[in-house]
């Protein structure tokens, strides 16, 4: 299971804006490995979402190097390798739940039966079973979220990237929807990419940690999780868990005093 | 009912000062003829005659909508005296001229939005087009075309497009440009070529822009298909009848017609606002 899906070496990018450079990365080293969960956490501004729009060729970095599933992150695109899912679930209305994740596959050319049989079994990744013929208007704020998952999962990428996907539900909402998405994750053995500004979360979630820093955005720590993968919610109150986010804490203060 | 008890209010208002303004607009001639015939007239003799005249200055509602019964209800809608038969002479341009017109504004739109070159280009001519009075073009549409032999309906309808292309274009634009940087990067993760864009994103974003469009041009279209029989002494269709009402002094015959037109206006403008909202209902875009 140490198989590189996603390699970044010496990673700069420079935005050039109208009051000048902004360096939003800065010489950013980084494996990802197959069947990781990773998380990104550092405070706005630090690159996180950069990062990931890199990974998924919607930014291109203006030094250094990346792969994705040892190809370039457009190849990648091309082989499908990846799924994005965005803060805001973004669905349709004017589409159902269903229509909407037919979306990629209707663009991606997959025929009529297996659009239909695709549809059925990622409702059924993310607990939305029998809610196909549903609006978008007709489900909660989790429930769509969950639904631009099943849209993001329907064409069986290996790598989902989540750019802060539970940042705008309340804190009961986000607890269950972190725990289902464990599950998804031991289901599907899929490689994760994950923006969150919690560090409770993200110390749940992950298998490895990264740290950021903003101006330029860099790597702070990257944290290895001594955490078993079978994660109940109660692991949050042992020592392990309170170790690790102490040492996120810390990361974070420490790129903190940087400036 | 405490929607209506306002609305009401208003026309009674409106009805009121139309009376007195008929009045007082009217009294000076009803005054010279009853001098003319060494007459002393009292107040009330003024005021009846003020509301009955055969061309007053301006017609008293009663009048106007005498008028209307007569050239409608009690008239046979082939007779060339109906204003149903010319309001269906003016019906039928605009509607060709919004087709026309709407057509038009799409595919400009669509240009403007996929084009960089007609995105530079193509909104200053759209504009200047506008700033140009129709009054002084339709005239020179109409010779231009009967020149080359194209008469009857066609030349009014293209005054017509040439009035509401133009709200098409503009709310089209910024409809096909307002699904958000995120809705793009989703499809463009996708892999999505710009033509899946246009049809899964764009076209159906566009919609509630579109019908707000709609419902400007297709006044805007009627304006111009009324403007389009003015130039040419058009026997057919309202313009003809306010046009030949003010050769004749017939006050009111063109009141009668304006009331028309602004009725056919808002009955047009009433069945775009139904489609929206049974569209935008199914599309769940309600606003
Ligand atoms: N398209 C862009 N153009 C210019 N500057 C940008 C752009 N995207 C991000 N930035 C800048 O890059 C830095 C990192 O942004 P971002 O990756 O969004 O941070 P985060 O997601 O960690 O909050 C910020 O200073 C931001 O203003
Ligand atoms: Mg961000």
């Amino acid at each position: 299971m140490t198989e590189p899906v996603i390699t970044a070496e010496k990673l700069d990018l420079t935005f050039q804006t109208n009051d000048g450079p902004v360096q939003a990365l800065r010489d950013v080293n980084l494996t990802i490995n197959k069947g990781d969960f990773v998380s990104f956490i550092g405070p706005s501004g630090c690159g996180k979402t950069t990062f990931l729009r890199v990974i998924a060729a919607l930014e291109h970095p203006t030094g250094g190097h990346i792969t994705v599933n040892g190809m370039t992150p457009d190849e990648a695109r091309q082989s499908r390798a990846y799924g994005y899912v965005f803060q805001a679930a973004g669905l349709y209305p004017w589409r159902t739940i269903a229509g909407n994740i037919k979306l990629p596959l209707e663009i991606m050319g997959f025929p009529k039966a297996e659009q239909e049989e695709r549809v059925k079994n990622v409702l059924q990744l993310v607990d939305l079973e029998g809610f196909g013929k549903k609006y978008p208007w007709q489900l909660s704020g989790g429930m769509q979220q969950r639904a631009s998952i099943a849209r993001a999962l329907a064409f069986d990428a290996d790598i989902l990237l989540m750019d802060e996907p539970f940042g705008a539900l309340d804190e009961i909402v986000r607890d269950h929807l972190n725990e289902q998405l464990l599950a998804l994750w031991a289901r599907t053995q899929k490689t994760i990419g994950f923006v969150t500004h919690s560090i409770p979360e993200a110390v749940y979630l992950s298998t490895k940690i990264v740290v950021m820093s903003p101006r330029p955005g860099r790597i702070a720590d990257v944290i290895e999780s001594p955490l078993p993968r079978e994660r109940p919610l109660e692991i949050r109150d042992t020592p392990e868990f309170i170790a690790v986010a102490h040492r996120v804490r810390e990361g974070l203060r420490a790129g903190h005093s940087y400036d | 009912m405490n929607r209506i008890l306002p609305v009401l209010t208003v026309v009674v208002a409106l009805i009121v000062l139309w009376y007195l303004g008929a009045v007082a607009m009217n009294a000076q001639w009803t005054r010279d003829q009853a001098a003319r015939a060494g007459q002393e007239l009292s107040f009330t003799g003024i005021v009846a005659d003020t509301l009955s005249q055969d061309r007053p200055k301006l017609p008293a509602p009663h009048q106007v909508a005498a008028e209307l019964w007569q050239t409608t209800v009690q008239k046979s809608i082939t007779s060339k005296r109906s204003l149903v038969y010319h309001g269906w002479v003016t019906l039928s341009a605009t509607l060709l001229g919004f087709a026309i017109g709407t057509g038009a504004g799409i595919l400009l739109a669509v240009g403007i939005v996929h084009n960089r070159a007609m995105d530079m280009s193509v909104m200053p001519w759209a504009i200047a087009s506008q700033t140009i009075p129709i009054l002084a073009i339709a005239p020179m549409i109409i010779v231009v075309l009967n020149s080359i032999g194209i008469q009857g309906v066609l030349p009014k309808a293209i005054i017509s497009a040439y009035l509401s292309f133009f709200p098409v274009v503009v709310g089209m634009v910024k409809g096909l440009r307002s699904p958000d940087a995120m809705q793009l990067d989703l499809l463009k993760t996708y892999g999505a070529s710009g033509g899946e864009t246009f049809r899964k994103l764009r076209l159906p974003s566009s919609m509630p822009y579109l019908f707000t469009s709609l419902k400007v041009g297709i006044a805007a279209s009627l304006v111009g298909a009324i403007v389009g029989e003015l130039p040419t002494g058009a026997v057919r269709g309202l313009g003809a009848r306010l046009l030949s009402g003010s050769y004749y002094g017939q006050t009111v015959q063109i009141w009668a017609a304006l009331i028309a037109a602004a009725a056919l206006a808002a009955a047009l403008v009433g069945v775009v606002g139904l489609i929206q909202r049974a569209t935008l209902k199914r599309m769940g875009m309600e606003r």
